[in-house]
């Protein structure tokens, strides 16, 4: 694995906001060659390479968790500043506008990349639960050396329809096909979990650590292609 | 395309892997953290802890199991037994387990499941359903209508429940996921009872796993195709290596059923 290189890896800022099985992303992040730090509060995230927003469950407790940590400002912040940044599952979800999840009508969620997360349609099964095909809409590096197709592991019921093509790395199908992997500049959003899904999984996140690497290289990350209004 | 998962199932008292009967005559086959790696590295799409701790005391290590596995295998870990608690399942998956399962305890608090769905979400809910088939019914060409009776304490305890009734309220109340085992099987590799998944995975809409009575690779075809089952558990067949599970995912395949190739595992 990458962790047994003489330099060490990119450090990156795993948020806690009260939505996630902290230890496997932690854990396989680790195992990728990345140093990790929890954050719990926007000071965490000083001198941090990458964050990595992980989550399972719903956006509207996830939206008012993150919230109260006093992170959603600081993570636009960062994300705007063409920082690298990952979402996974929730925390690609929230990532977008607006989330048909809420009790009553949208909620509002970070509103980094344009679109709203929705309930799969026509889905066979609900939850969408386990290993699933990942198609590639274009080449990207994240998924250097990954065949087409490879299966990721999902578990979810919402996913988020992006307006901006452009942004569109991959699609899934389960009853329709939704979209399952973004990337624009450093900011990155994956519906699966990289962290569950054992090789093909570990590869992304190594990719993705070598993208964080040559980022903090050319000091700064990527400028981001558009910005949501 | 979505694959029919392989899920080898693993019974562990106070933090090794045992076999045999349940609850008696127990054999240590060894670290729950090693065989999850291996079966991790050999193509399970998912592993199971079935927690069959008797003491209260013991209850612990399943938590350093997990959390001993979720460093090294990178793959979904359910926790099935013992759980009681909204309190309880959060030690859990901070552990590094994905999901819970529960059994007896939703029987005897089914307010749990809700509750659970509602703090950590239905994704990680699994209500384990352990279902015998009344008398009644037991053959097929008398007639009568086929049914199941819902037990707990492993089949010991009748729960007074209809098993395919419960099955739609477990799901009513938040579980994202139904375990289902035939007692009448479970542990006669005789095959699966299709006709019990049947009737539980045409009336709900979360995944069905089958278990309870996997004596080949033809069985896991048969559970998929007949029973509707969204994934098949096993645990004897795996342990004794009477089958691998590459074996079993490629007669899968074969039956033209979608399965995450075990090849791919290792790209």
């Amino acid at each position: 694995m990458a962790g047994s290189t003489a330099a060490p890896g990119p450090l990156v800022a795993v948020l806690d906001y009260g939505a996630a099985n902290m230890v496997s992303i932690g854990q396989a992040l680790v195992a990728a060659g990345a140093r990790v730090v929890v954050a719990e509060d926007a000071a965490a995230l000083r001198g941090v390479d990458a964050v990595v927003v992980p989550g399972v469950g719903a956006a509207v407790p996830a939206m008012a968790h993150m919230s109260d940590r006093g992170l959603a400002e600081p993570l636009r912040d960062w994300v705007r500043a063409g920082r690298p940044c990952l979402g996974i599952c929730l925390g690609y979800q929230i990532l977008f506008e607006r989330s048909a999840e809420g009790d009553e009508g949208d909620a509002d969620t970070l509103g980094l990349l344009a679109g709203r997360t929705v309930g799969l349609a026509d889905a066979p099964t609900l939850p969408h639960i386990g290993w699933n095909t990942v198609e590639l809409a274009r080449p990207h590096p994240l998924f250097d050396g990954i065949p087409d197709g490879s299966h990721f592991y999902f578990v979810h019921s919402f996913a988020p329809a992006p307006e901006d093509e452009r942004v569109v790395v991959a699609r899934t199908t389960h009853g329709r096909p939704f979209v399952s992997a973004v990337a624009s500049g450093s900011l990155y959003g994956l519906q699966f979990h990289p962290e569950k899904s054992a090789e093909v999984g570990q590869r992304l996140l190594v990719n993705f650590l070598r993208l964080v690497a040559e980022a903090t290289a050319t000091g700064g990350g990527t400028a981001r292609t558009e910005e949501v209004a | 395309m979505l694959a029919r998962r392989v899920i080898p199932c693993l019974d562990v008292a106070n933090g090794r892997v045992v076999k045999g009967t349940r609850f008696v005559d127990l054999t240590d086959e060894g670290d729950p953290a090693e065989l999850a790696e291996r079966y991790a590295r050999e193509g399970a799409d998912e592993i199971v802890f079935l927690d069959i701790t008797a003491a209260p005391e013991g209850r612990g290590t399943i938590l350093d199991v997990v959390r001993r596995t979720a460093s090294r295998a990178f793959v979904p870990l359910t926790v099935g037994g013992g759980v009681r608690s909204v309190d309880e399942m959060r030690d859990v998956l901070r552990a590094g387990a994905d999901k819970v399962s529960f059994n007896t305890a939703a029987v005897a608090d089914p307010e749990l499941l809700t509750a659970c769905a509602r703090r950590f979400g239905r994704q990680a809910v699994v209500c384990a359903i352990d279902a015998r088939r009344l008398p009644a019914s037991a053959e097929t060409d008398t007639g009568v209508p086929a049914a199941w009776e819902v037990v707990t304490h492993g089949g010991r305890t009748r729960a007074g429940l209809d098993a395919i009734e419960w099955a739609q309220r477990a799901v009513d109340l938040g579980a994202g996921e139904l375990l289902v085992t035939s007692m009448d099987r479970d542990g006669t590799r005789s095959g699966f009872d299709t006709e019990l998944l049947r009737a539980i995975s045409s009336r709900v809409r979360v995944p069905v796993i089958a278990s309870g009575g996997a004596a080949g690779p033809a069985d896991f075809v048969v559970a998929v195709r007949e029973g509707g089952a969204d994934a098949v558990l096993a645990a004897s067949i795996f342990h004794r290596r009477m089958f691998s599970i590459d074996t079993v995912k490629q007669a899968m395949a074969a039956a033209g059923l979608p399965v995450r190739p075990v090849a791919e595992v290792a790209a």
